[in-house]
């Protein structure tokens, strides 16, 4: 049993995965020598030297490019994009290339590879280095979209994720990097496409992602204990393939439902599974499917206007509490 | 008297090189003929005129060898030695096509070839060839990657971070230039800082300068394969650039009025590279009997192809639905 943090998850997933495989290589900026600026990756050169961690240019779509073309020949490469906000700079790789080659060539080309990126806010960097993008990637057929809440999800997604035959971006919360958990077995593996349970309830459904997922959980503590509201808190874990199954069943036994996300409001991964929600559970809603984002504007700098965007533990309780009881 | 033929280059290659070359011609004909006849749907983009690129590198390349091309590459697929009918059956959207109809004319793609694929967007394969040759070095194998492109490519990001990234890891790659002197509408020198526009940027990625005359066969192919054997030895990427023309209009959509008709014509008349080796062939003494039973084969190839794609069955409706993921499908959700 021990205590890690998730930035150090990452760290331990990465080596664990490149141990296992001569075909996993790993690649990006300033994460050798300098064991990368979230300090997620230290020790990965040491270990692995080198030829299996490259430290690139400032260049994401030469570092996607050379990502996917060893891709296609059978490595399996893991790709750092620091910031998820520099997805910018090199969709055309990830939205046109790495999405749609296998496609394109009636499948005569595998890409297996992982795309993990910084995401989300927390930090005060501002609207160009905070932004959560799930749903970019979401959005693109030939994605797969993983969002792991904490470290040991971590390391079980990404043993998933390396080992996956398609594309995978891989989002890791920035204000996450410092989260504790105890681990017993850290070689483990978590199936890519299965919701995880943080607090059980039968009142309403809180569906979350990351730090969103924590944050849902935290607010049905709360619920729980000073309101007497038993909320389910389901974490995606994955937007795509996504866990569909569990979401309806938690739907069926309570009637509501609240998405929480954190990226703007418009075309959110929320509205997707509310859609999904009135398709396939209609009947069984006792009223309407809510979202709870951040409000549609780029995301401000300040402590005190940051902090009032991004929804809180407190936004969420609010939320609920109006929806069942109306107040 | 100098026995020419039997120069660096000698017959063999050289009649190798001028079946490649006029099956990359007539197969480009062949598709043109097709859209008038409104059996080919979308837009295509053709190559002739440029044949000498790909056909030395046709002929100078191994299996195992990996390829990239862009949108125009349907004589550099064919260079590879994929089939004609594979050519023809996409760009008609029929199931004998290389992708069954998933790709079309500008996603050409035949990996028991090396054709890694055609690219659409451009400058993006340069990038993506990086990584091919980054894995024959992490294997420790020894093919070499050769990435097309044209002189518009030159002015956009990827292009440079690409030669950047290629150089510094001292990649197995050759990243060639086909400088047909306009960019899409536009002449490219008036678009472009530099006169060379891949050339000229060499020296900044600390590269030979490199210019060739891509119409010349023989000069393409000594070029080709002086750059092959220099990656293939570890001694890193070289960029070419070849000046070419295309007959035709950026595609088919463009009819290439903006080039001036002097311009055009000494191009067609007097620098056409299938009509300038026929020439040398004979001046170098092969038989033309034998020249011309090379021309029967291929237009032969050519119609029996063109007779088996059409032949060849439309795709159906649920090939929308199948190969987005590796387990065959495009479910998202359980």
């Amino acid at each position: 049993m021990a205590q890690l943090t998730y930035r150090a998850s990452v760290s331990l997933a990465i080596a664990q995965s490149m141990r296992k495989d001569q075909k996993v290589f790993f690649i990006g900026e300033d994460v050798g020598a300098a064991g990368g600026v979230f300090k997620a990756t230290v020790g990965l050169l040491e270990e692995f030297g080198k030829e299996r961690v490259m430290d690139a240019p400032i260049s994401e779509q030469a570092i996607l490019g050379a990502a996917m073309g060893a891709a296609m020949t059978g490595l399996r490469p893991i790709a750092e994009i620091m910031f998820s906000d520099f997805l910018a700079v090199c969709w055309d790789i990830v939205a046109n290339q790495i999405a749609k080659t296998r496609y394109m060539s009636d499948g005569q080309i595998n890409i297996p590879l992982v795309i993990r990126t910084a995401n989300g806010g927390g930090s005060k960097f501002g609207a160009q280095h905070s932004q959560s993008l799930e749903n970019w990637s979401m959005m693109i057929p030939g994605l797969k979209v993983v969002a792991p809440s904490c470290p040991s999800d971590v390391l079980g997604l990404m043993d998933s994720a390396v080992k996956d035959p398609d594309p995978v971006i891989f989002y890791e919360h920035k204000s996450l990097y410092a989260f504790k958990e105890e681990i017993e077995q850290t070689d483990i593996s978590i199936p890519i496409g299965e919701a995880n349970t943080l607090h059980e309830g039968k009142d309403i459904t809180i569906i979350g992602l990351a730090l969103m997922a924590q944050r849902a959980k935290e607010a049905a503590l709360i619920l729980k204990d000073k309101h007497d509201i038993n909320a389910k808190v389901i974490d995606l874990r994955s937007l795509v393939p996504l866990d569909l199954q569990t979401i309806k069943k938690s739907v069926i036994e309570t009637g509501h439902v609240l998405t929480v996300e954190e990226n703007p409001r418009l075309c959110g991964w929320g509205a997707e599974i509310s859609s999904l929600i009135s398709e396939h559970c209609f009947k069984n809603l006792k009223g309407p499917v809510t979202r709870v984002t951040t409000p549609h504007v780029p995301l401000p700098s300040a402590d005190i206007l940051e902090d009032n965007t991004i929804p809180s533990v407190e936004l969420i309780v609010n939320e609920v509490i109006k929806k069942l009881k109306g107040e | 008297m100098v026995d020419k033929l039997n120069d660096d280059i000698g017959e063999e290659k050289r009649l190798q090189l001028w079946e490649m070359m006029l099956k990359l011609r007539l197969v480009e004909k062949k598709a043109y003929d097709l859209f008038l006849q409104n059996l080919i749907k979308g837009t295509s983009h053709l190559a002739l005129g440029q044949e000498a690129i790909a056909g030395a590198f046709g002929v100078a390349l191994k299996q195992g060898d990996y390829t990239f091309c862009t949108y125009r590459g349907h004589a550099h697929t064919l260079a590879r030695g994929s089939s004609i009918e594979g050519v023809l059956g996409e760009l008609m959207g029929r199931q004998c096509g290389l992708m069954k109809g998933k790709g079309g004319s500008m996603h050409l793609t035949d990996v028991d070839k090396g054709v890694m694929g055609s690219y659409a967007i451009i400058g993006a394969h340069l990038t993506i060839a990086n990584g091919t040759a980054l894995a024959s070095k992490y294997n420790k194998t020894n093919e070499v990657s050769v990435c097309f492109f044209g002189d518009g490519t030159t002015n956009i990001g990827a292009f440079h971070e690409a030669l950047n990234m290629a150089k510094i890891w001292n990649l197995p790659i050759v990243f060639v230039c086909e400088n047909n002197l306009y960019m899409e509408y536009t002449p490219i020198h008036e678009v472009t800082a530099v006169e060379h526009p891949a050339a000229d940027r060499a020296g900044a990625y600390d590269l030979d300068k490199i210019i060739v005359d891509g119409n010349d066969a023989d000069e393409m192919l000594r070029t080709a394969e002086k750059a092959i054997a220099k990656a293939r030895e570890g001694k890193g990427p070289s960029l070419i650039e070849a000046k070419t023309y295309r007959h035709s209009g950026h595609s088919r959509a463009d009819p290439g009025k903006y080039r001036p008709d002097e311009e055009v014509k000494d191009w067609m008349e007097n620098k056409d590279p299938i009509k300038n080796y026929r020439a040398k062939l004979l001046d170098f003494n092969i038989n033309e009997k034998i020249i011309s039973e090379i021309e029967e084969k291929i237009k032969d190839q050519v119609e029996k192809a063109t007779e088996i794609s059409m032949a060849s069955p439309i795709p159906e409706i649920k090939e929308i639905y199948t190969d987005v993921w590796a387990n065959g499908g495009s479910e998202w959700h359980n």
